[in-house]
């Protein structure tokens, strides 16, 4: 089938085996999620072809892997980012992207979009660092170069291995905003290997779920992160939703933003948005409170209407997970199974959703629509 | 007139004596390098030395080596040599017979075949008697002595008369019984003796014509003047004697 | 007999020439040993490796029975290479070969494989890897064992004297032409190659320590 990409591979590395099948569409960023050791790096390694396992894989239409037919990697037309940039340490920033734009004619054929290299530096930022050796770089500058990098080699698909794990939160912080224009830019579709939630919540716009080998779950980001019943592999603490909002305006006084999110009004701390833009906003589980009562005299400035769509009680803990339907978007609430029998919450039971705005901040706004 | 006519005749002479302009490749024993290197500089012809160790000369011309005359340290090699057809029959030749001293670091030990007997000798050094024959003829003369049984203990072997020699010098044997062509040169670093010739039996370092060399007119010249007294005298200046001298020296017949 | 620049010139053409032939042949060697899935490649490391451990002599022996007119050399010209230039080389190149490929190997297996598989998503196919990956991150390695090798093949005795017959001006390379002058009272000119190779061995292991110092600190555009 075109205008997809279908993978399926099987094959044990050591100890560890895979057996997965999973699709991903030809644009967008699909994120390939899950925790350490599920299989998710390997899978994108067997897409790249730098892992050969048993399998098929199929590319908008052609075939990279099947029964018969093996393509080696570096017919391949794909750019891959490595966990750690995996720059040429014997050339310099401008060395290693020539590497790439030098071969880039040679596996094309004509599908994948010309890249220009100005365009590329000036969209990573990477004009003061050219005459850099890699050595002399930081870890996000490294990062930025490696991503330029696969992309003067115009692929038809970008693949990106956990390209953050292996940076501090200041050098994330720097990147993310690269990583985000980047992606909306792009025409090509990118494949993106992590198991941090907030990265694939603020960049992704499909996820395939991986555990231990296999891919058992996938649809669009928003989809994927309400599904209670995937709970488990999500580290509870950061078990969110997203939703989406429009600015309307800013408070000077008192620093805040307002949105209008789901047909209600959201307040979060200032934020650097323009009126009318769009925004992304994810909102955690433990940040929702609930009230059967619209409540007075208390500091939590967002207070949301809607009714219960389901409960799932976590097994053996003193919690119980629901989503609340506001107006048709949904919203994670965590609350003590105490609190959920004291206020007969049932499915279809009208609540208030109480969110604190100081939950809000940069890492949880995403400047883009949820597609 | 008759000078200017003598004088051609001896330019024409010259002009048309049958130059050996050939070249003779030399294969000679390390122990007989010295004397050979002065010989062939006394020689009226192009020679080309090579030198190395009997047996391993030997082996070499069986693997085709380009040598045109064989200059060994023993006889048995050559004789082995023409009985392989790797040289002329009839052509080898007692060219020189090696001589024995008693050498030692120390003054004390060498003065006279008493030394031999000496109580204080702990070590004393020779070649290997198996594989060479200055080697056999130093046991031959302790044998001649009455000595060999009492100093057998303290006997340590080289591997050839050049290391017997070096474990005297550096002083890690008292005395060694090593060929006189060693010490030629050397006689400032230690004291030598030299031993009558017949306590022992010869040690002849045969000559022989190899295959390769049997057109070569410069070899043959070369063969022939080892012969010379000439060449006699070198030998002799380097410390070994002319065949001639001792009755039992014997020829190898082809 | 008495020329002394004979021997250091030939010396030197045998150890390049040597050298250029071992780099050529050690550096996909030493590839091929730094990579290969193949589980005998030890088997093969070691058939490599054992110039090191035997004698001399011993190696010499067997090449000359080898280059001899008996051997295998003869089918090339009837008698075979021993006792010639061509035939030094050979021996020579058996003699240095683990001299150039095991730092060549050990170069290779530094970088591991991540910079290999860069190339490859970047669409680089086995050979331009090799040649603008491989080679230039192992260069230290190489240099090496040039250097190695090169210095290796100048001291050769045992087998050089054995294969090669102290011919002058053929196989007569330095370190026979120091025996030569020894046996035959030369001691002079003995002393005067001799420190010469005192001399160029130390400027070797300097040059040597010094190379594996640097790290690849040139830039350069692929």
């Amino acid at each position: 089938m075109s205008g997809q990409i279908d993978a399926a591979f099987e094959g044990a590395l050591g100890d560890f085996h895979l057996d997965t099948t999973f699709t991903a569409a030809m644009s967008g960023v699909t994120a390939l999620f899950g925790p350490s050791g599920s299989g998710k790096t390997t899978a994108l390694r067997c897409i790249a072809g730098l892992t050969r396992m048993q399998g098929r894989l199929s590319v908008n239409g052609r075939d990279w892997q099947s029964a018969k037919a093996f393509i080696p990697a570096h017919q391949r037309p794909v750019g891959y980012v490595f966990q750690d940039a995996n720059l040429f340490p014997h050339l310099t920033v401008t060395g290693n992207l020539n590497f790439a734009a030098k071969r880039a004619g040679k596996r094309s054929n004509g599908d994948s979009p010309a890249i220009d290299f100005d365009e590329t530096i000036d969209l990573l930022g990477l004009a003061p660092l050219m005459q850099r050796m890699p050595a002399a770089l930081s870890g996000g500058e490294r990062q930025r170069v490696a991503v330029g990098r696969a992309l003067l080699s115009r692929p038809q698909v970008l693949l990106m291995d956990e390209p953050l794990s292996g940076l501090d939160q200041a050098a994330k912080a720097d990147i993310l905003p690269y990583l985000e224009s980047l992606t909306d830019t792009l025409a090509i579709p990118v494949l993106y290997v992590s198991h941090d939630i907030g990265e694939v919540a603020r960049l992704a716009d499909h996820m395939v779920l991986l555990n231990s080998g296999r891919a058992i779950a996938s649809g669009t980001i928003g989809d994927m992160l309400e599904r209670l019943d995937l709970g488990l592999l999500v580290e509870p603490f950061e078990e969110s939703v997203l939703a989406t909002a429009e600015v309307t305006g800013h408070d000077p006084k008192y620093r805040l933003t307002r949105l209008i999110c789901c047909g209600q009004p959201l307040t979060i701390p200032e934020a650097d948005l323009a009126i009318g833009e769009t925004v992304r906003l994810r909102i955690r589980a433990r940040d929702v409170a609930l009230a059967t009562k619209r409540p007075e005299g208390i500091s939590i400035r967002n207070i949301l209407e809607g009714h219960i769509a389901e409960i799932s009680a976590a097994p053996g803990a003193a919690h119980a997970e629901t989503l609340v339907d506001i107006n048709g978007a949904r919203l994670r609430a965590r609350i003590t199974l105490e609190a959920l029998a004291e206020l007969e919450l049932c499915v279809g039971a009208p609540v208030f959703a109480l969110v604190k705005s100081v939950t809000f901040d940069g890492r949880s706004i995403a400047a883009k629509p949820q597609n | 007139m008759r000078f200017g006519v003598s004088l051609c005749l001896l330019t024409l002479a010259l002009a048309f004596r049958p130059a050996a302009a050939e070249t003779a490749n030399i294969a000679v024993a390390a122990n007989f390098a010295a004397p050979a290197r002065a010989i062939s500089e006394a020689f009226d012809g192009k020679t080309r030395l090579s030198i190395g160790a009997t047996g391993q000369l030997f082996l070499q011309i069986s693997q085709g080596a380009p040598y045109d005359v064989f200059l060994a340290a023993d006889q048995a090699r050559p004789a082995l040599a023409i009985a392989e057809g790797l040289g002329i029959k009839g052509s080898s030749f007692t060219y020189a017979l090696g001589r024995l001293v008693l050498f030692s670091r120390d003054s004390n030990r060498v003065t006279g075949l008493e030394s031999l007997w000496d109580q204080s000798l702990r070590k004393i050094a020779i070649a290997n008697p198996a594989t060479a024959p200055y080697g056999a003829a130093a046991v031959d003369l302790l044998q001649a002595l009455d000595v060999f049984e009492a100093l057998e203990p303290k006997i340590v072997q080289g591997k050839n008369v050049t290391q017997a020699y070096q474990f005297a010098a550096v002083g890690a044997a008292d005395l060694a019984i090593v060929a006189a062509s060693l010490t030629m040169g050397r006689t400032k670093r230690g004291y030598t003796l030299l031993i009558p010739a017949d306590m022992h039996r010869p040690i002849a370092q045969d000559a022989a014509l190899l295959a390769r060399g049997q057109n070569n007119a410069t070899a043959k010249a070369f063969l022939a003047f080892l012969k010379s007294p000439e060449a006699l005298a070198i030998m002799h200046r380097y410390k070994y004697d002319a065949p001639m001298n001792v009755s039992s020296a014997r020829k190898t017949d082809g | 007999m008495d020329d002394i620049w004979q021997p250091i010139w030939l010396s030197i053409r045998l150890a390049t020439v040597t050298t250029a032939f071992l780099l050529v042949l050690g550096a996909p060697l030493a590839w091929w040993l730094a990579r290969s899935p193949r589980r005998w490649k030890e088997a093969v490391a070691a058939i490599v490796a054992m110039p090191l451990v035997l004698p001399p002599t011993v190696l010499g022996f067997y090449l000359l029975l080898a280059l001899g007119p008996d051997g295998p050399a003869q089918y090339l010209n009837g008698h075979g290479l021993a006792f010639t230039f061509e035939g030094l080389v050979i021996g020579s190149i058996i003699y240095s070969l683990p001299f150039v490929v095991q730092p060549i190997r050990n170069a290779f297996e530094a970088f591991g494989e991540k910079p290999l598989e860069a190339a490859a998503t970047l669409g680089a196919g086995p050979w331009d890897r090799f040649w603008h990956v491989a080679l230039p991150l192992a260069r230290p390695g190489i240099l090496t064992g040039a250097v190695l090798g090169f210095a290796h093949t100048i001291g050769e005795f045992g087998v050089v004297l054995m294969i090669g017959g102290d011919i002058p001006g053929e196989t007569r390379v330095l370190s026979v032409a120091i025996y030569d002058y020894v046996e035959t009272l030369q001691w002079r000119k003995a002393h005067l190659l001799a420190g010469g190779m005192v001399a160029f061995a130390f400027i070797v292991v300097l040059a040597v320590l010094l190379l594996n110092r640097r790290p690849t600190r040139q830039g350069a555009s692929a």
